[in-house]
């Protein structure tokens, strides 16, 4: 044990706490709930849920709609990416932040805005999609192709175009090129990005369950059924445990392939677009569509009163619905989303540098490499973990002294922070390690300190990186909805749980307001992203 | 044959290549030499249609290729670092170009050509393993798969370490000749210039000052700054050139290019000078002398003379290691 090996963990010890005490322990007492329901360990109770003919079901249909929003979210990424990163045109960055917009976008809204498309009625209603797994996985596709866009595209825009050139003057068509060199090039982003947009898919919950309902459960809204509703302890943990599995295979899956950060050797110029780019360019504009039309409808539809236009929907926010739907204005919950949103940012942004810098800092040793690879993958376990399995788990252990906080108002921020986390450090991670560490023996060998060192070499680099971060972190959290739903005080919802509280209350008022309050969650985080976006931070959104 | 005619490219406004023609007759090897930033990967790049041009034309066998994509031209191009592709072994990127067009056989021809290169052994490996010649070597062996009727060379041996890139330029030469390949490749070295080409053309702010066969540029720079950058130590002009090239028995001229050899001491020298400073090499003595008349020169010495700074010696000058200019 070496003086380096005992600062690198000393560093790791905060985040390593944080996440033991707020994530490895509520999951796992949750999960020894429902394994030990009588303090005696019962594994036959695990294979008996898993054997149900309905278990079958509910994973097959997870798998099916995973794999093909995944699918769907490749293809209509991949020319997009291209588009995007790889060729020049006017409005290029807002289409970049605009398709960045539903990933940030609260599932409460995506699930909102797909129904009043698709419902009876409604502008799509025709097509007779409505509550239709289709209609899932569009909804899925929404919210996850930005990031093929954004992993792809990163990939893309950093790939010296020269390999490409040496292939053309050795007689490679543009295809043949784009075969050969291009595609084997972006494999490792195109997989990560895959198995990213596979696992939020699988993981998904706001979605599923406010366009499925209970008819299509997947194995997330399944647990949350069975835990809210069924009460069937055992059955929940057990499908835990199996979505565990699964998450941490798909989580190794994404880290083999994580290219290292490529280092940008001669990013080509990006071109202007021409003639042989209609293909790409098409698929853009559906995808831009795509994107447009159910947000469009979405503010349509919240400015429709009794078939004429109106703002009634948006002045209702100041009240608790119709019949009293709510116990708090819908402006009274902005303003408590606000406010977790800022705790949990803090939050995930601290402990997210200190993950950063302790997982990119240099390995001497092969041991200390292990370290760091295995602090890495830890700290990727929130991005798939249930959040309803976190935010129950949170509920039943931390209600006893030493860590009795249910009634603390940092439960919810907590719990934003962990979901928001990976993010965080999936946007510092590329910038900290692209630093070369010579910099600051060359900072070192000219006289300045540690602490100056990291202000000269690290800091100037880092700020923007933090910034975006932050945001990212912000947006999220002012969208999560899974952990929140369990852990939110009665008499202190955040906006999300308000909208999805004001979808099951009848009454034209009340799904106008929902409507009202989803325009104004989508706008504000949109607001946040674009800022974050005038950054330029290119690992925002990287996996 | 390769036919450049008043090829001009510019970017935002400024031209990179001006006004260019050049001819590379079939077999032969030509470098462009210049200074860095004086356009010449540009025009290599243009020749392999990987930028377009604004004026002129680039023909092959007096047919324009000007408009003739990349891949259509049958130009082999090999980057200054190779451009492996990475993902592929060492035998899948030489015989990569095979595969592409349904060669028979390709891994046959993909030996023989490791067999040319000297990596029989290679076939198998990633090119991240390999070294910097190793890598230019696969690159080269890549670039000869198909037979390209023309090879473009962007500096293929300035990424290397200086003895590598002397045996490596031998073995270059001996391969295209070997291969009988038309050739040019672009460099600022210029004895990489002169151990692989048979022509020479001298580039500069995007112009080709001087061309022809490489002995003859070499003994008639066209001006003083191409002396320098042939590897002329100093120009002399006016009376210093007169008195010089008189103390050579050679022929007036307005001025005179001096190589650093071009001075030797010889007791019965014409020219005399005092000694400034004085180092010792493996081979020979290197003396600087301040000569009246022709200011602070390189001289050479025998290793057994014993001259120290502020010592007077008598000097002859080799007529053969002098190139007379003509005037502008």
């Amino acid at each position: 044990m070496n003086r380096r090996l005992l600062g690198l963990l000393a560093l790791a010890l905060v985040p390593v706490v944080v996440l033991g005490v707020f994530f490895v322990l509520p999951v796992s007492g949750m999960l020894a709930l429902g394994l030990r329901p009588d303090g005696v360990l019962d594994p036959g109770a695990v294979v008996e849920v898993l054997t149900r003919s309905r278990t079958g079901r509910v994973l097959g249909f997870t798998l099916w709609s995973a794999a093909a929003a995944t699918a769907c979210a490749v293809v209509l990424g991949l020319p997009a990416a291209y588009v995007l990163h790889r060729t020049t045109f006017p409005l290029r960055r807002v289409l970049r932040a605009a398709l960045l917009v539903p990933f940030v976008l609260p599932t409460v809204v995506v699930g909102v805005a797909f129904r009043q498309l698709l419902r009876d009625g409604g502008p799509l209603g025709v097509l007779g999609l409505d509550g239709t797994p289709v209609a899932i996985v569009l909804g899925l596709v929404f919210f996850n192709v930005a990031v093929v866009v954004r992993v792809v595209g990163g990939a893309w825009e950093a790939l010296d175009g020269r390999a490409g050139q040496a292939a053309a003057t050795l007689g490679a068509s543009p295809a043949q090129v784009f075969r050969t060199v291009t595609v084997p090039a972006l494999r490792p982003a195109i997989v990560s990005a895959a198995t990213v947009v596979f696992l939020f898919c699988a993981t998904a919950f706001g979605i599923v369950l406010t366009l499925g309902g209970t008819r299509y459960a997947t194995v997330e809204t399944e647990i949350y059924l069975l835990t809210v509703q069924v009460f069937d302890l055992p059955a929940a943990a057990a499908l835990s445990i199996l979505q565990l599995v699964v998450v941490v295979g798909l989580l190794v899956l994404a880290q083999r392939a994580r290219a290292v950060a490529p280092v940008p050797r001669a990013p080509a110029r990006p071109r202007r677009l021409g003639r042989s780019d209609g293909v790409p360019v098409a698929v853009t504009l559906l995808l831009l569509a795509f994107v447009a039309i159910p947000i469009g409808s979405l503010v349509a539809g919240s400015l429709r009163v009794d078939d004429g236009w109106s703002l009634a929907n948006y002045a209702a926010l100041g009240t608790t619905g119709d019949r009293e739907a709510l116990q708090v204005t819908v402006t009274q919950a902005l303003a408590n989303s606000l406010r977790t949103a800022v705790d949990a940012t803090w939050m995930a942004v601290g402990t997210g540098l200190l993950v950063a810098v302790v997982v990119t800092r240099r390995s001497r040793t092969a041991a200390e490499r292990r370290v760091r690879g295995a602090l890495d993958g830890f700290f990727m376990l929130p991005l798939g973990v249930s959040a309803v399995t976190l935010g129950f788990g949170l509920l039943i252990t931390l209600d006893e002294p030493p860590l009795d906080l249910r009634d603390s108002p940092l439960l919810v921020p907590v719990a934003q922070a962990l979901v928001a986390l990976p993010l965080v450090v999936r946007t510092l991670v590329p910038v900290l390690s692209g630093i070369d560490d010579r910099q600051r023996q060359a900072a070192a060998s000219l006289g300045a300190g540690p602490l100056r060192s990291v202000l000269t070499v690290d800091l100037p680099v880092l700020w923007k990186p933090l910034l975006a971060g932050a945001g990212f972190a912000f947006a999220a959290s002012l969208g999560e909805f899974g952990a929140t739903s369990f852990l939110a005080r009665e008499d202190f919802p955040t906006l999300p749980l308000v909208i999805f509280r004001l979808l099951g209350h009848p009454g034209e008022l009340n799904y106008g307001m929902a409507l009202a309050a989803s325009v104004l969650l989508a706008s504000t985080t949109a607001v946040v992203m674009l800022l974050v976006e005038r950054l330029r931070v290119a690992s925002v959104g990287a996996f | 044959m390769l036919t450049l005619r008043e090829v001009t490219v510019t970017f935002d406004g400024r031209p990179a290549v001006d006004d260019v023609s050049l001819e590379l007759p079939d077999g032969e090897v030509l470098a462009v030499l210049g200074p860095s930033g004086c356009g010449k990967s540009t025009l290599l790049r243009v020749i392999a249609g990987l930028e377009p041009l604004d004026a002129g034309s680039v023909a092959w066998d007096g047919e324009d290729v000007s408009r003739v994509p990349t891949h259509r031209r049958g130009f082999a191009l090999m980057f200054q670092d190779g451009q492996l592709f990475d993902h592929l072994t060492v035998a899948r990127n030489v015989g990569y170009a095979l595969r592409l067009r349904r060669v028979p056989d390709p891994d046959r021809r993909v030996a023989d050509l490791l067999d040319l290169v000297g990596l029989p052994t290679y076939g198998e490996r990633l090119p991240g393993t390999l070294s910097g010649g190793e890598r230019q070597r696969v690159a080269l062996a890549r670039s000869l798969a198909v037979e390209p009727r023309l090879l473009l060379l962007d500096e293929p041996l300035s990424a290397l370490d200086a003895g590598l890139r002397e045996r490596l330029a031998g073995d270059l030469r001996a391969i295209l000749e070997t291969a009988g390949t038309t050739a040019l490749l672009v460099t600022h070295d210029h004895e990489e210039a002169f151990a692989v080409a048979d022509r020479l053309a001298v580039m500069r702010s995007g112009r080709i000052v001087q061309q022809g066969p490489i002995s003859d540029v070499w003994r008639r720079p066209v001006d003083a700054e191409t002396a320098l950058f042939l590897g002329y130590a100093v120009v002399l002009e006016g009376d210093a050139a007169t008195r010089l090239l008189g103390a050579a028995g050679a022929p007036a001229s307005p001025a005179v290019a001096l190589r650093r050899s071009a001075l030797a001491v010889a007791d019965d020298g014409p020219l005399r000078g005092r000694v400034v400073s004085s180092r010792l090499t493996p081979d020979q003595v290197r003396l600087r002398l301040d000569v009246p008349g022709l200011g602070e020169l390189d001289a050479v010495a025998g290793l057994d003379t014993h001259a120290g700074p502020g010592d007077e010696v008598a000097v002859r000058v080799d007529g053969s290691r002098l190139a007379p200019i003509a005037g502008d």
